[in-house]
């Protein structure tokens, strides 16, 4: 069994039309994002995962001087940041392809599938 | 021929072995071992024993069989006494064990050998690793060429090859590409990929004398693809394309450029490859379920079938270019089908034609010498002048720029 990663990206000052505009269409995605979940779930694919916070609730922190010294703002200043990402266990390639395809359509992005390796405690 | 299995030359017939087997081996290698530089590694060595085994022995009866076996054997060595090996198997755990011990000494000649190439190349061609990737390991694994041949293929160096063959290896390994025959739903897209590699490696050996022995290398994968895949028969229709391509490549060029098939010498094409293909052409046909690879190859049927250009059933091409435009909707397509209007209608109806997709081609030396074509039919030879020009400029080949000098000498 592998571990991908399924991430997708927001572009800042990106077309509106890409997020859901209204409450309407907020509930719809919502209901596609929960039924996509649910059937990971079910059959033991979903790790973990969610959305992100926008880049300006990040901090980065390193280590300098013996002290840890905080800076405001995500780690890469781009226009693309990663917006909410899945771990999935998928048997390969081909497996993981078909589930973000499930999630493309469920959240009409764009999403990037790199393989993860597990570390530490986690485990595949 | 790898360096090491060169040196040894004239040996017992591995040069040839090699070609034909090496892929095979590394295939089913790949089975047993899951690891790709591992089971090229086998395969290699095992090449140089059999240098040296088969001059002095002679060559065994089953030259693949010996190859695959040796290569195995020594490959267990390896595992037995390397740090890698215990990583390895550690990592493939349940899976390889069984291979190891049993052995595949029983099916060495039937369908699971076979079907390991198969299984190769739907890795080597997965959508997720980018058309050169694809297209150099297809080369490597499936058709034995060393990296330098790859290399002087598509004109990048030795070890920018090296470094492309490792990142797509790095990726099939670390994203888990699987080893298999993809099931439905995902088949036809996943073929589709398969034959535009071999296609593009097959077109690719048009460009220039030193490339040709890729036309060689991908008319074999079609054909082995095309016995795998019995049941495909757009597989089928890929091979008769070549071979119908590949029947004219005689009379294609004279003192190094390009003769027009116009003015091509029809008893200089190959009567045996037509023959094939024709008779790939007519089974498909009788399937009826045309793709785009099995219409282009009837469209050069047609050509084939012809004694003279004059001869040529223009409706009947123009008819199956209709069809392949309503599969595969590409200016390119528009261009030959406006190409062969000019022989139904004249050139003025080809010219208007060509016209409303020229803006798309524009870039594209074919559709220049098309209009240049045309233009000096219709007596505008200054406009010809300059659409010929613009197509020299822009030509890869020394064959195609040598004809578009003469066409521009004959003008001026």
């Amino acid at each position: 069994m592998s571990q991908y990663l399924l991430s997708t990206y927001a572009v800042e000052g990106g077309a509106a039309s890409r997020a859901p505009g209204t409450p309407g269409e907020m509930a719809a995605f919502l209901e596609r994002v929960v039924a996509l979940e649910a059937d990971m779930e079910a059959s033991g694919t979903f790790v973990f995962g969610g959305a992100l916070h926008g880049p300006d609730a990040a901090t980065v922190a390193r280590r300098s001087g013996g002290g840890l010294v905080m800076t405001d703002g995500p780690f890469v200043e781009a226009k693309e940041h990663v917006a909410g990402f899945y771990i999935i266990n998928a048997d390969d390639l081909d497996a993981a392809l078909a589930w973000a395809g499930k999630v493309v359509d469920a959240i009409s992005q764009p999403i990037e599938v790199r393989p993860f390796r597990a570390t530490g405690r986690v485990r595949a | 021929m790898t360096p090491a299995v060169a040196a040894h030359g004239e040996a017992a017939g591995v040069e040839r072995v090699f070609r034909e087997v090496y892929g095979q081996a590394v295939a089913t290698l790949i089975r047993f071992f899951g690891d790709i530089t591992l089971a090229e590694d086998a395969v290699q060595e095992a090449f140089v024993v059999a240098a040296d085994r088969w001059r002095s022995d002679g060559t065994p009866p089953n030259p693949a069989g010996w190859i695959v076996t040796t290569a195995r054997n020594r490959a267990i060595d390896d595992l037995r006494r390397s740090a890698r090996g215990q990583a390895l198997r550690e990592q493939l755990g349940a899976v390889a064990p069984a291979s190891l011990v049993t052995g595949a000494e029983g099916e060495e000649e039937g369908g699971p050998v076979r079907d390991d190439q198969l299984r190769l190349i739907f890795t080597c061609c997965h959508p997720a690793l980018r058309t050169e990737h694809r297209v150099a390991l297809t080369l490597r694994l499936l058709g034995g060429l060393t990296v330098g041949e790859v290399a002087r293929s598509f004109l990048v160096s030795e070890p920018a090859m090296a470094k492309r063959l490792v990142r797509a290896k790095y990726k099939i390994k670390a994203a888990t590409i699987p080893y298999r025959v993809p099931e439905e739903p995902d088949l036809p897209a996943r073929l589709s990929s398969v034959l535009s590699v071999l296609y593009l490696i097959y077109n690719t050996g048009l460009d220039g004398q030193e490339r040709a022995p890729l036309r060689s290398e991908a008319i074999r994968l079609a054909r082995a693809l095309a016995e795998l895949m019995p049941d495909e028969p757009e597989a089928a229709g890929l091979l008769a394309l070549m071979l119908l391509s590949e029947s004219r490549t005689a009379a294609r060029t004279a003192d190094g450029a390009l003769v027009l098939l116009r003015d091509q010498d029809r008893a200089a094409w190959d009567a045996a490859m037509i023959e094939e293909g024709h008779a790939i052409v007519r089974a498909c046909i009788r399937r009826r379920q045309p793709g785009p690879f099995q219409l282009q190859a009837a469209i050069q049927a047609v050509h084939c079938h012809a004694d003279s250009f004059e001869a040529t059933d223009w409706h009947q091409i123009v008819a199956l270019y209709d069809h392949l435009f309503s599969v595969m909707p590409t200016p390119v397509v528009a261009l030959n089908r406006a190409i062969a209007i000019a022989e139904i209608e004249g050139p003025d109806a080809a010219l208007t034609t060509l016209d409303t997709i020229a803006p798309d081609l524009d870039s594209y030396h074919l559709m220049h010498a098309a209009r240049g074509t045309l233009l000096r039919r219709l007596g505008r030879p200054d406009a010809a002048r300059t659409a010929f020009a613009r197509a020299a400029g822009l030509a890869p080949t020394e064959a195609e720029r040598g004809f578009l000098a003469r066409q521009l000498a004959e003008l001026a």
